[in-house]
């Protein structure tokens, strides 16, 4: 059974005249698979994401998430958007704390293992290389920085399913490609499923077991691609033909579906 | 106004040249020393009788003349606001939470609250008579009224403008509505909230003293009126200058406090 089936789903924004975001969306993710979502701006990628974890319930179609039918916010999810939105009277630690002050599993267990838990949020912050960070404040911390400790956010709780909508977006070039590493160590040593909404081709096609490609709004699933690279992939892949191929063809697909709209 | 925010005192100025007079920090006081002196040399060129206007050597005259009085109605004001002023906090913030915890609540009652606000608080001091008799009570709950709205309103937005991406990343993670306001919406309102309390004192003294002049026989506003009848015009501007005192000083706790206690929202706007 995969871990998130969407079937047929629409979703309208703002009652029964509204946008219609995302129309007829249908969707299987397997556990531990990797996803990447790619398509025109405002196709309804965040609504995708939006619907999978139960913060928005769709009017028509269902979503599955662990063999259950989501009706409210699932909390099995790490998320982490292009926006850090990390707390300014937290310091970077507490901040990247705060999942498991509200997740069921962990708030219960928190004052007592308080040092447990510090460990992990610092062994995280070393792996995105931000150790000795965590008693800075958000706003002391560069743009990247901040991006940064939001992933450990997301992931201080060991999700199962982890969304990144655009995580990325702001940061330079090397600092990505830092982070896609990361990441991609981080799938490849734990057991976790990760939806990746993306802008960046390459990104997906680096980081991605199967990319996704969205019509315009309304969105639905055009096209799924299966990536053939062998993992572990490193950088050097981002130079090959055959990456480049697959790249172009993706690029080529976006180009038709944002001209038919 | 404005002149009013730079008395705050600066708590923590690195001096690092200390034989340089720092102008910023005397400021305030030269200005006030200069307002004086002018008022002083304009009073006795155009020779105004103190029945009028009387000039400020006079007014620290009737000062220390009736020190006695003027402490203790001093004392009664200081302690009425304050009194009005902590049940605002402790009302403001209650309410406040209550309406910005949800869409239909802050719709519901925004209304009425504007309404509410509308009302001169001076013509409900009479209905407060009728229930409360004449003294401190009407005083007290003239300034409690007359200052909990700012406060309301300041508390209310904080909660209703959290950002929606935070809220969605909390309530993926399970969040309750409890939650949110806890780990977000209360911190987050805690500017607001400080930042009102500047305007809330100083509108809390406004109410106090308006109770007091019509329906007292104590505090300042008391005894200004008293002093008007009996055509003792220095001791009804000695009352205003206590007022000033007083209105500084709780405004200048206020701002300090503010500082205190929400410094990270000062200094992340500042690094944004
Ligand atoms: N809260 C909302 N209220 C009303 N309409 C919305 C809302 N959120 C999204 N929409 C609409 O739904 C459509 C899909 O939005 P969505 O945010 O899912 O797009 P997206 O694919 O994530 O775009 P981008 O790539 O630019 O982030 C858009 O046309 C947008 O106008
Ligand atoms: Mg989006």
């Amino acid at each position: 059974m995969a871990l998130v089936t969407i079937d047929n789903v629409d979703m309208r924004y703002g009652g029964p005249t509204g946008t219609l975001a995302v129309s007829g969306l249908n969707l299987r993710i397997e556990r531990g698979e990797f996803v990447a979502v790619v398509g025109p701006s405002g196709c309804g990628k965040s609504t995708l994401m939006k619907l999978t974890t139960g913060l928005h319930i769709p009017q028509a179609g269902t979503v599955i998430v662990a063999d259950q039918e989501v009706t409210k916010p699932v909390s099995i999810v790490g998320m982490a958007f292009q926006n850090p939105t990390m707390l300014p009277w937290r310091t970077t630690l507490e901040n990247i704390l705060l999942p498991l002050e509200i997740v069921e599993r962990h708030r219960h267990r928190l004052r007592a293992h308080k040092a447990e838990y510090v460990a992990k949020a610092e062994a995280l912050l070393e792996t995105v290389g931000l150790k000795g960070f965590g008693d800075k404040f958000p706003w002391q911390l560069s743009g990247g920085m901040q991006q940064r400790a939001n992933l450990c956010r997301a992931l201080i709780h060991e999700p199962e399913l982890l969304m990144l909508d655009e995580p990325f977006g702001a940061l330079d070039a090397f600092t990505r490609e830092e982070l896609w590493c990361v990441i991609r160590d981080l799938h490849a040593s734990q057991d976790v499923t990760i939806v990746l909404v993306t802008h960046d081709l390459r990104e997906s096609v680096f980081l991605a077991d199967k990319v996704v490609v969205m019509s315009a709004r309304p969105g639905r699933v055009i096209s799924e691609h299966m990536v053939p690279f062998e993992r572990p992939r490193q950088l050097e892949i981002l130079y090959e033909p055959a990456f480049n191929d697959m790249v172009q063809r993706l690029h080529g697909e976006i180009a038709t579906a944002r001209a038919a709209a | 106004m404005s002149n009013i925010e730079t008395v705050t005192p600066q708590v923590a100025l690195p001096q690092r040249e200390p034989f340089r007079i720092n102008w910023i920090r005397l400021a305030p006081l030269l200005y006030t020393i200069g307002l004086f002196v002018i008022w002083e040399i304009g009073v006795r060129i155009s020779g105004l009788p103190h029945t009028i206007l009387p000039t400020p050597s006079r007014i620290f005259e009737a000062i220390v003349q009736y020190w006695s009085p003027i402490w203790k109605n001093s004392l009664q004001t200081l302690y009425t606001t304050v009194l009005g002023f902590i049940i605002a906090v402790v009302a403001g913030l209650g309410i406040g939470l209550f309406i910005g915890w949800s869409k239909t609540i802050y719709a519901g009652l925004y209304p009425i609250m504007i309404g509410f606000n509308a009302i001169p608080k001076v013509a409900l001091v009479p209905i407060l008579v009728i229930w409360f008799g004449i003294g401190t009570v009407p005083a007290v709950l003239t300034a409690f009224l007359i200052s909990f709205f700012p406060i309301v309103v300041n508390v209310a937005t904080g909660l209703a403008t959290i950002e929606p991406e935070t809220e969605d990343v909390l309530r993926a993670l399970g969040a309750k509505k409890l939650d949110i306001m806890l780990k977000v919406g209360i911190p987050r309102s805690m500017p607001y909230f400080f930042g009102s309390l500047k305007v809330a004192i100083t509108l809390a003294f406004v109410g106090s003293v308006v109770s007091e002049t019509v329906a007292s026989n104590n505090g300042l506003g008391n005894m200004m009126a008293s002093a008007q009848s009996n055509f003792n015009v220095p001791l009804v501007f000695a009352g205003l200058l206590m007022l000033a005192v007083e209105g500084i000083a709780m405004y200048a706790l206020m701002a300090w406090l503010e500082k205190r206690m929400t410094g990270w929202a000062h200094r992340s706007t500042m690094s944004n």
